[in-house]
């Protein structure tokens, strides 16, 4: 009897939560019906105007997509040197040693850092820096959030890499040292293409992490609503113009900013499927 | 000194001196161990489980050196050459050796896996040279019929004792002084362990095999001389046709005959 009650709550908690989330996409796309109304939804997506002054309002997400994709991208390559890095080195070459859980520890940390602290940090920091560089005047721009989210997303992909890796058999691995090869020739022929599909996982995983990233990102990439003339240039990503100006918004605008929200969680809903699919890859070799 | 290039048949290919292993100190897992090993002879390493007898075999060819924490002692001579001074990466490819578990590398074709001792050691080879050597590793273990035609398949394509002889043919491409096996037909069923019992008859011919076995009738069958190890030593070694039929020493027999084991 309790059996059966414990099994009907759990069943229960399970709907509840399907519900929900049937509940927000409902309400997205509710709410994004009137702006996809008046320009149609590719009249939206690939138009780059966003204008929201009274007399010639006009909404259009694309400069917005470009400005999440060129600081996703440029904080993923910026991260892959330091989290493979990091990888290596807790999943191979210290794998197991106390060195390899203080850097796994500090690694864990960096992921507990809130947001809004990194957006402080780079704020006060990192943009100096930036001015100092003479990238540009202000510091603001993708080039500095890309810096700052490069950090923030190196844990997600070390982590997972780190597992992946360190889950390379060590039959394959004596097998190439009986053959008489080197260590180095070893993780590059051996442990690296037989964690690939899994490394390649979890930096997908880190990109969609890049892609929703708000709070920093917000404080520090200059806020326009343009497409970005580069990586020096100032920009919003989608998530930057929803958190800077949701609070003021009404009417056309707020359907306009809730319609971009549906597009990001489109978006990184798509990119975790691919890691998903690439790691059910990974699974059946 | 004897000159390296005047070793003939009589000499040993392979010569242990006091050879000692230990895990931590003061425990030996091999201990003191001296036997002399002759060309084209297989030897079989025999004893209980726990005995020191695939640790023995690892020190040959130096894998003891990827764990820091296992030190090992003594002279090991391979054609005459001491391979604990020696460059491991050196000593490797001087000694093949084959696993317990078939390890083909899964992310190369079976083309690749034999090759794999030369691409993991930044070797160049012309493509004809390539070609030869994947067509005469792969005669020599009898998979050449067998795989010609799937050579761009994956490694683990191939069944159990197929990638076993895979893993034979590799160490082989590299030409070794010896070959170690340690139980590499545990992992397999009675007919691939047949035919790779055969195979090691046929490679006699041209390579020295040392090969430690769990099976005392695998031993028996295939092996002209025996080891028999108790508790890290080497109790008695000498021909296998003497050695099953009138041990030196109470503890082999007692081995042999199942007392223990």
């Amino acid at each position: 009897m309790k059996d059966k009650i414990f099994r009907i709550l759990l069943f229960a908690a399970a709907l509840a939560i399907l519900f929900l989330s049937a509940g927000i996409i409902y309400a997205l796309v509710n709410r994004s019906l009137e702006v996809f109304g008046e320009y149609g939804i590719w009249g939206f997506v690939a138009n780059a105007e966003w204008d929201p002054r009274p007399v010639t309002e006009e909404y259009g997400a694309f400069s917005f997509i470009m400005g999440t994709f060129y600081t996703a991208f440029f904080s993923l390559l910026l991260c892959i040197p330091f989290a493979l890095s990091v990888a290596l080195l807790n999943g191979e070459y210290f794998r197991g040693s106390k060195l390899s859980s203080f850097v796994r520890s500090i690694v864990d940390l960096l992921a507990g850092i809130p947001s809004i602290v990194y957006g402080l940090w780079g704020f006060y920091t990192v943009r100096p820096i930036i001015i100092e560089m003479g990238i540009n005047a202000q510091g603001f721009g993708i080039f500095l959030s890309s810096v700052v989210l490069a950090i923030m997303i190196i844990p997600y992909a070390s982590s997972l890499s780190t597992e992946f890796l360190s889950m390379v058999p060590n039959k394959l691995k004596e097998g190439a040292y009986s053959l008489g090869a080197t260590r180095l020739e070893v993780v590059r022929h051996i442990n690296l293409p037989t964690a690939a599909s899994g490394i390649l996982a979890s930096f997908i995983l880190a990109l969609g992490r890049a892609l929703g990233e708000t709070m920093a990102v917000t404080m520090l990439i200059g806020n326009t609503n343009k497409i970005p003339q580069g990586l020096r240039d100032t920009g919003n990503t989608m998530a930057s113009v929803i958190a800077n100006q949701f609070g003021e918004a009404d009417g056309l605008k707020l359907s306009a900013l809730i319609a971009i929200g549906l597009l990001l969680f489109i978006i990184t809903a798509l990119i975790n499927l691919v890691a998903k699919m690439v790691m059910k890859k990974l699974a059946r070799v | 000194m004897e000159n390296i290039n005047n070793i003939s048949k009589e000499n040993p290919v392979l010569q242990l001196k006091e050879v000692s292993v230990s895990y931590s100190p003061g425990s030996f897992a091999v201990n003191r161990v001296t036997a002399d090993i002759y060309p084209n002879t297989i030897t079989a390493i025999m004893g209980p489980s726990g005995c020191g007898k695939s640790t023995l075999l690892r020190a040959i060819n130096r894998m003891h050196d990827l764990y820091p924490h296992i030190k090992t002692t003594g002279e090991i001579f391979l054609k005459g050459r001491n391979i604990l001074a020696m460059d491991p990466m050196e000593v490797r490819r001087m000694a093949g050796m084959v696993f317990q578990q078939p390890n083909p590398f899964p992310t190369m074709s079976i083309y690749d896996n034999v090759l794999a001792g030369y691409t993991l050691n930044g070797i160049r080879l012309k493509k004809s040279e390539k070609e030869e050597i994947v067509a005469q590793s792969l005669q020599s273990v009898g998979l050449w019929g067998e795989v010609k035609d799937v050579m761009t398949k994956r490694g683990s394509f191939l069944s159990g004792g197929q990638q076993q002889r895979l893993c034979i043919a590799r160490a082989l491409a590299l030409n070794p002084e010896v070959l170690l096996m340690d139980e590499p037909t545990s992992a397999l069923d009675p007919i691939s362990t047949n035919k790779i019992e055969e195979l090691l008859l046929q490679l006699q011919k041209d390579f020295t095999i040392i090969i430690v076995t769990h099976n005392m009738s695998q031993a028996a069958r295939i092996s002209d001389k025996s080891m028999f190890m108790y508790l890290g030593e080497l109790v008695e070694h000498g021909n296998t046709t003497q050695m099953f039929t009138k041990p030196r020493n109470k503890r082999t027999e007692e081995y042999l005959t199942g007392v223990f084991g």
